[in-house]
């Protein structure tokens, strides 16, 4: 167990710079995960954690120790990647016990770790296969053993659960949370997958373009986004963000308006905001309710209705264009073209001074 | 599928797809089974044919059914023991030297009493007691030439081979201007070997060659020339060091592609669990070379067993028949001596033999996961 602490870290590829300045703190038995689209840069910093990968700038602590210029082998961290990265040639016994292999540990201790990594996977009976033998699944999991055989510091996480199909993906997500729990280390987990990181993390880092965008607990995030891409990214189906025009501030109250919402007044958290400049109001769909008759602040025509039993998701195209999403807690049955009336709590709603792209 | 519809008709658009495309591959590919039939399958089946007749390369003689007369001819072999000469008095016969002297094998191979011995010749013996045991054959070139090639195979095997593995190590990081290496080791492959057998006559000249000047120069003038191709113990061995340096790079291609379809990752675990660079080419590189290994083994194996223009052109299966190999045998008889039907027989064997070595190693490097 261990603190890992990324002061200004930066990673250059030749002249394009992919990792911006990025300063992060993982606290002792943390599980902290990086989430953000693909091609932001999140394998690059946990490489770079690993010690793949140079750091051109900034410093990496673990355990309150530099390790820019330590090699991997010595950094005390284990990595498990998306594509399994086992050897096929070896049985699974072998592949779980290959790092103690390589540092001519004893055969007593090698059998009892394997072992042991085993039991907590639940793969005694697999330990005599070969990975050719395995699915995708169990591949996933000798990998998981051979990093719990290393007895990390730090376990390393990148995308492990990105090649699975969506029912083995929940519940290997649910293992691997498991296994947080049981052994009590540091994660770092790496993943595009915005479930993923709400349901694991403790605390969550959303990247994007090399840069921090937000970092903290889940709920945080999602009930306080900082900005337009965190609000948008954390949640499924997205937030709705409709443009609208600032009529009034006063203090945190802001007065907005647009030919899609009727005239309210939200929270600024904080935010600045100056009348009459453009703004972008954010409601998630579950919290947008059907009015009775035309009575809501939402108008528009419904689109398409997709009903779930306990849930009807309806696109609502807006009069001023653009298209919202209702996730509605009900089974309910809504004409396609028909006029439509929505409302929610304006408390619920969130305001960014930015405008989307 | 209805086949009287017209295509246009039938049911799915992909079956038509399919059996228009297939006529297309077979098109493509007849020129290549024409010239592979014409070239390679029916000349086999013809030198089989011509094994087993008198046939000469021109003859106004009838060509003759002959059986494997000359299968007999070429593969007889037999030890015979001869004792030493003895005095009167039975003691053994000293020469000058102090040796023990024996009767000539033409006492046997010439002896009315021995028809079985008829017509074959010392190819070597060895002492066995106050006994000289005496390997005699009906064909003592065509022996020398199978031990020759056999030979060249079990030592250009490990050296090609292992010599390109290590190139394409050394040639497979990043580092800059390794092209320029690449480039540098893979030339020799594209020159014709006819143009480096002549170079390498001339660096293996026993007079002035280059590396008997180089050697000489190392040495401050203390390594006496030697005469590489014009020596016994020499010859086969220049001609091998020779022959692996110009396919190395050929061999070093293959080792490379295969290197290059090991995943990066498992180096990268290999790094993170702290192996050694021996350590990680134990675990991951070379079983990720397996097929690779398999490949390479026997297209080796195979070029080895062809091994021809070097002799042709740099020592003529000379000197004293240090340097005969099977194929070389081949062509000299069926075109130098005529004797097509001699050389057939050759070329028949060769083809039992590098058959029956690619199954043995087929098996031995079969995967048996
Ligand atoms: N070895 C490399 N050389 C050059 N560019 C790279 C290299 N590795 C990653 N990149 C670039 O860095 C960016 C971030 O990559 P990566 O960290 O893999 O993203 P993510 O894991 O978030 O999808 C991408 O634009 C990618 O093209
Ligand atoms: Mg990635």
């Amino acid at each position: 167990m261990a603190t890992v602490r990324l002061s200004d870290v930066r990673k250059s590829f030749g002249s394009v710079e992919t990792i911006k300045g990025v300063d992060i703190e993982i606290g002792d038995g943390e599980f902290v995960v990086f989430v953000g689209p693909s091609g932001c840069g999140k394998s690059t910093l946990l490489r770079m954690i690993a010690g793949l990968e140079d750091i051109t700038s900034g410093t990496v602590e673990i355990d309150g120790q530099v390790v820019n210029d330590i090699e991997p082998k010595d950094r005390g961290i284990a990595m498990v990647f998306q594509t399994y990265a086992i050897f096929p040639h070896m049985t699974v016994r072998e592949n779980v016990a290959f790092g103690l292999t390589i540092k001519g540990a004893p055969k007593e201790e090698k059998e009892r770790r394997v072992a042991e990594a085993a039991r907590i996977l639940q793969m005694e009976h697999l330990l005599d296969r070969r990975p050719s033998e395995l699915s995708g699944g169990q591949r996933q999991r000798v990998a998981i053993g051979r990093a719990i055989v290393r007895d990390p510091k730090v376990f390393l996480f990148d995308e492990p659960l990105s090649n699975l199909d969506a029912a083995l993906r929940m519940d290997m997500r649910m293992e691997i949370g498991k296994l947080h729990q049981s052994l009590k280390a540091s994660m770092i987990y790496v993943t595009h997958d915005q479930v993923e990181a709400m349901t694991l993390a403790d605390r969550i880092v959303v990247l994007k373009d090399g840069k921090v965008m937000q970092a903290g607990p889940p709920m945080d995030l999602y009930h306080e986004p900082a900005n337009l891409f965190v609000a948008g990214f954390l949640g499924a189906p997205s937030m709705n963000f409709i443009p609208v025009n600032v009529d009034g501030v006063d203090g945190d109250h802001v007065t907005i308006s647009s030919p899609s919402v009727d005239r309210m007044t939200v929270r600024g958290r904080g935010r600045e905001f100056t009348v009459g400049q453009t703004a972008t109001l954010g409601v998630r769909p579950q919290y947008i309710r059907a009015a009775a008759g035309t009575d809501g602040m939402l108008h528009g025509h419904v689109e398409l209705t997709e009903r779930l039993g306990s849930e009807t998701v309806v696109d609502v195209a807006l009069p001023t264009g653009g298209k919202i999403i209702a996730a509605l807690p009900e089974d309910r049955i809504l004409a396609h073209g028909s006029e439509a009336s929505f409302e929610f709590d304006p408390s619920q709603a969130h305001l960014f001074p930015e405008v989307e792209r | 599928m209805d086949r009287t519809l017209p295509a246009s008709q039938r049911g799915s658009a992909m079956a038509s797809r399919l059996t228009i495309s297939n006529r297309a591959g077979w098109g493509f590919a007849l020129p290549a089974f024409a010239l592979i039939t014409i070239f390679i399958i029916l000349p086999f089946f013809f030198a089989f044919y011509l094994s087993l007749t008198n046939q000469r390369l021109i003859s106004p003689n009838p060509t003759q059914f002959v059986g494997l007369e000359n299968y007999r001819d070429l593969l007889g072999l037999s030890v015979i023991t001869l004792g030493p000469e003895r005095d009167e008095n039975g003691a053994a016969v000293l020469n000058e030297l102090g040796d023990l002297t024996y009767p000539r094998v033409r006492t046997v191979t010439r002896n009315p009493d021995f028809p079985q011995y008829r017509g074959m010749r010392e190819w070597f013996r060895w002492r066995s007691g106050e006994n000289a045991r005496v390997v005699i054959a009906s064909d003592v070139v065509f022996w020398k030439a199978l031990a020759n090639t056999l030979t060249f195979v079990f030592f250009i095997v490990p050296l090609q081979g292992g010599g390109a593995l290590l190139l394409a190590l050394l040639i497979n990081q990043k580092l800059r201007g390794i092209n320029f290496f690449r480039t540098i080791y893979f030339m020799p492959v594209v020159i014709s070997i006819v143009v480096i057998s002549l170079l390498w006559r001339f660096i293996y000249d026993g007079g002035d060659g280059l590396l008997n000047n180089i050697l000489g120069a190392l040495s401050f003038g203390l390594f006496p020339p030697v005469d590489w191709l014009g020596q016994p113990e020499t010859a086969l061995g220049s001609i091998i060091v020779m022959s692996a340096w110009q396919a190395v790079g050929f061999h070093m291609v293959i080792w490379l592609s295969g290197l290059q379809t090991i995943s990066p990752t498992l180096y990268e675990v290999a790094a993170i669990e702290g192996a050694s660079k021996w350590q990680t080419f134990r675990y991951v590189t070379w079983p990720g070379l397996r097929n690779t290994a398999v490949l390479v083994l026997i297209v080796i194996t195979m070029q080895a067993f062809a091994l021809f223009a070097q002799i042709d052109v740099m020592t003529n299966g000379g000197p004293l028949d240090s340097t005969q190999t099977l194929v070389f045998q081949a062509v000299e008889r069926g075109y130098g001596k005529q004797d097509i039907s001699g050389g057939s027989t050759i070329s028949v064997l060769l083809f039992f033999i590098v058959l029956l070595i690619s199954l043995t190693q087929r098996y031995l490097t079969r995967d048996r996961s």
